[in-house]
């Protein structure tokens, strides 16, 4: 099963590195890793989606606890979240060919972002199944480059706590609810 | 003031309580072992960088405090791997200084430069590279905090040449160390509490899991208490030996692959663990899938990731292990629960029939005899340091002890090499106690040539070489599991004794039984270090034994006793 964690970490040299050698130390497979600057100074925020069951995701929350540099954790598949990828994607567009390919990017309400004489780069943001659909039917037309974001995602609702006060956490068993955590003060 | 950064480095190291370091110099550390001059420190000169993180292992296992290491870039560095992984599984608190490469050589392949915080990272708790003076202060801080709070463990500081030499002003600052993401002090909620406390009270047949978090947390005074209390027996993982006194009434002794055949019985009949700071290594637990199926799991551990990795239990509780037991302690029932010591008493059967302890003397030399008679002579009052193997196992059931930080051992890692240095280690945290190094013939000659700093130091280590000219322990496993086909474990030694003497240390062996006593007294008394080589029987093996993948009570025991005879 899919697993998607966010991850609030300090922005010092060399975290990214820690935070991936965790999960090649302790034989997790990331799908796809994102990061980039949150709204506080100084604090990144990595979306890793990783392939593991229930109970990997709880050792994987509780191991990236002890990397010094990481804030906190949140898996937030078991929450309602938003999630979006972004792609740009080239895909060969002659004269004859383009405008179904324009139809298709208005259907998947994706942007057709630069135009040359043989191609075009199209912008599509959504939910990774949507543009792995997009991605589906335009290969017929050939798909001569594509780059995508990976998953970044958010839960929705108010924002989720933030730093522990010292109450347990990283420590649910299997089968337990997520822990409420709505006591713990943010202080990052 | 303006200070070099190699000054800052030595008096945050002094602020921090440091007046002994390991290490061996070069290049690119040469600024800072050039300021030590300066400050109260005494530098022990190790002969190889693996030695000085043995060293600062043990000094802090022996001692508690936090051991330090200092070495220089490149190989320097790349030496004290294996002794900071050998800390890390065993969370040892352990602080690393390497001297780096200028700042602006780094990625350069400059001479003897490593990426040491790269090759360290899996290995240590927490690492550093330090490339201005004015972070110097502040970096140590924060890696002794990392390195002895929480669950103890290496921190590395990889210091680089010009942070040592360029200076700055320093402003001392006492406040705690602030780590945003770091929380070594997290804790449990009343309800799993009370869950622990009921089950407890309603356990039949409990067992007390003693482990090495009793040592980190100094927790021996409650852990007695709660045992004598409810009059729970306890049984001890490896590290966890020293825990809970080995002469008390309710101490099984040691479970796992070579635990004694009733302990291991026990942990399979009982109706509940309670797991106090140990971690279910696959050596205490055989086969998972047949462990301990009667019994509900009580799991105490300061590390949170502990839980369920291997063992799934029913109330985990996170904190320092000597806080939850004293708020337990007050809930804890009395309880008398004297069938199930008698059940445990029973199951004790044999054993002691099998005991080569309570053999005749045939004439032959077992290892278990040297361990044996070297616990009556010392009374159990030393500090043994054991290196890796068959003897180690030995050591864990023939000499019993009462006292924490008593027994020093590498336990997850298993480091062959490990005890001679840690024994100095320990020498210099406790000088005042008897240390003795008891080591195979294989591992001794890994890290021997640290018989050149004990004479150096001119400290008082004694070291009993268990010598039965194999890698007994792999050995043992090509005797039971790929029959009898020795490939490369036979050993031809030195003569120990003389090498003992090349070193102007004083060399003695013994070969038979009744030469036990008589060479640990001599040593005893001997004013400097003495090399004792034990010839033993050489195709001796370790019981009893779960093998790889067995369930826990299905041992190989020890032999029914033949009688042996001078004759055989
Ligand atoms: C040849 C060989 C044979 C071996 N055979 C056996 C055997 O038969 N039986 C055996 O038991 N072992 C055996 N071992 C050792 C084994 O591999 C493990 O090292 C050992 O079982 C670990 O013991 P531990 O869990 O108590 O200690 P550690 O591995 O040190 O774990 C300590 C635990 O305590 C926790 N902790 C730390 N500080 C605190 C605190 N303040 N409060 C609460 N918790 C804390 C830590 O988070 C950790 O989970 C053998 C090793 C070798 C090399
Ligand atoms: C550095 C290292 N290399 C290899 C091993 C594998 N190993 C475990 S025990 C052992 C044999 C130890 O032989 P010796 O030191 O003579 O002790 P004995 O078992 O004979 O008491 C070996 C090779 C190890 N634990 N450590
Ligand atoms: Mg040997």
């Amino acid at each position: 099963m899919r697993h998607t964690f966010a991850v609030h970490v300090e922005d010092t040299p060399g975290v990214l590195n820690r935070v991936a050698s965790l999960f090649r130390r302790r034989a997790f497979n990331i799908e796809s890793l994102t990061v980039g600057h949150t709204e506080t100074a100084g604090v990144s925020r990595m979306t890793i989606v990783a392939d593991t069951d229930d109970h990997g995701a709880l050792r994987l929350e509780a191991n990236l606890y002890k990397l010094v540099n990481v804030l906190r954790v949140d898996d937030i598949t078991v929450r309602p979240s938003v999630q979006r990828d972004l792609a740009m994607i080239k895909v060969a567009a002659t004269p004859e060919t383009r405008t179904h390919v324009m139809q298709l990017v208005d259907v998947f309400r994706a942007r057709v972002i630069d135009v040359a004489p043989d191609s075009v780069i199209i912008e599509a943001t959504g939910p990774e199944d949507k543009i792995d659909g997009l991605v589906e039917v335009l290969r017929q037309y050939g798909v001569i480059e594509m780059v995508r974001t990976g998953c970044v995602a958010m839960a929705r609702g108010p924002k989720i706590g933030g730093l522990g006060d010292g109450v347990e956490r990283g420590t649910q068993v299997a089968d337990d609810a997520p822990a409420d955590d709505s006591n713990v003060s943010y202080s990052v | 003031m303006k200070r070099t950064g190699a000054q800052i480095l030595w008096e945050a190291l002094i602020r921090e309580g440091v007046s002994t370091v390991f290490g061996y110099p070069g290049g690119a550390i040469l600024p800072a072992y050039d300021a030590m001059l300066e400050f109260p420190i005494q530098h022990v000169l190790v002969r190889h960088e693996q030695g000085a993180t043995h060293m600062a292992d043990g000094y802090a296992r022996a001692g508690g405090g936090v051991g330090v290491a200092v070495a220089t870039s490149g190989p320097g560095a790349t030496n004290m791997v294996t002794g900071i992984a050998t800390a890390m599984l065993d969370s040892s608190p352990m602080v690393c200084i390497t001297g780096q490469v200028g700042g602006k050589l780094i990625g350069s392949d400059a001479f003897q430069e490593t990426d040491i915080t790269g090759v360290t990272l899996p290995i240590t708790k927490h690492n550093y590279l330090v490339s201005r003076p004015q972070d110097v202060a502040r970096t140590v801080k924060e890696a002794f905090y990392v390195a002895k709070s929480g669950r103890p463990g290496p921190v590395l500081l990889d210091i680089t040449k010009d942070a040592q030499q360029s200076s700055c002003e320093v402003e001392w600052d006492d406040s705690e160390v602030t780590l945003p993401g770091y929380r070594p002090d997290l804790r449990a909620t009343q309800e799993v509490y009370q869950r622990a406390i009921d089950m407890i009270n309603e356990a039949k047949r409990p067992i007390i899991f003693a482990g090495h978090g009793i040592m980190l947390s100094g927790a021996m005074d409650v852990v007695r208490a709660i045992a004598e209390r409810a009059n729970i027996p306890v049984a001890m993982t490896l590290l966890g030996i020293g825990g809970f006194p080995a002469r008390h009434p309710l101490n099984l002794g040691m479970m796992g692959m070579h635990g004694e055949a009733w302990v291991n019985s026990a942990i399979q009949e009982a109706d509940l663990l309670l797991a106090f700071g140990m971690r279910f290594d696959d050596r205490v637990t055989g086969n998972l899938a047949t462990y301990a199926q009667n019994a509900k799991k009580i799991h105490i551990d300061i590390d949170p990731a502990e839980f369920n990795k291997n063992v799934k239990v029913d109330v985990p509780l996170t904190g320092d292990l000597r806080t939850v037991l004293e708020e337990i302690l007050p809930h804890v029932a009395e309880g008398d629960r004297s069938s199930w010591r008698a059940a445990i008493e029973e199951m004790k059967g044999d054993c002691a029939v099998r005991d080569i302890q309570n053999l005749p003397d045939s004439g032959h030399l077992y290892a278990a005899h040297v361990i044996n008679d070297l616990w009556r002579v010392t009374d159990g009052d030393a500090i043994v340091v054991t290196d890796v193997g068959q003897h180690q196992m030995w050591e864990a059931q023939y000499y019993h002890h009462d006292h924490p930080r008593s027994l020093i051992t590498s336990g997850g890692l298993g480091t062959m090499g490990f005890a001679l240095p840690a024994a100095i280690g320990a020498k210099f945290a406790c000088p005042d106690k008897e240390v003795w190094a008891v080591v195979g013939d294989g591992g001794f000659q890994m890290t021997q040539a640290e018989l050149a700093t004990i004479a150096q130091e001119q400290i008082k280590v004694n070291v009993a070489i268990i010598n039965n000219g194999y890698l007994g322990m792999v050995r043992q496993w090509q005797e039971f599991f790929y029959d009898r086909r020795y490939a490369a474990t036979p050993l031809l030694n030195p003569d120990f004794v003389k090498l003992a003497e090349a070193y102007g240390l004083s060399g003695m062996a013994v070969t038979k039984r009744a030469g036990v006593v008589p060479g640990v007294e001599a040593a005893r008394e001997h004013a400097g270090a003495v090399i004792l080589e034990f010839k033993v029987e050489q195709e001796d093996s370790v019981f009893p034994m779960v093998p790889a993948g067995a369930a826990l009570d299905k041992m190989i025991r020890r032999p029914n006793p033949i009688v042996e005879t001078a004759a055989d």
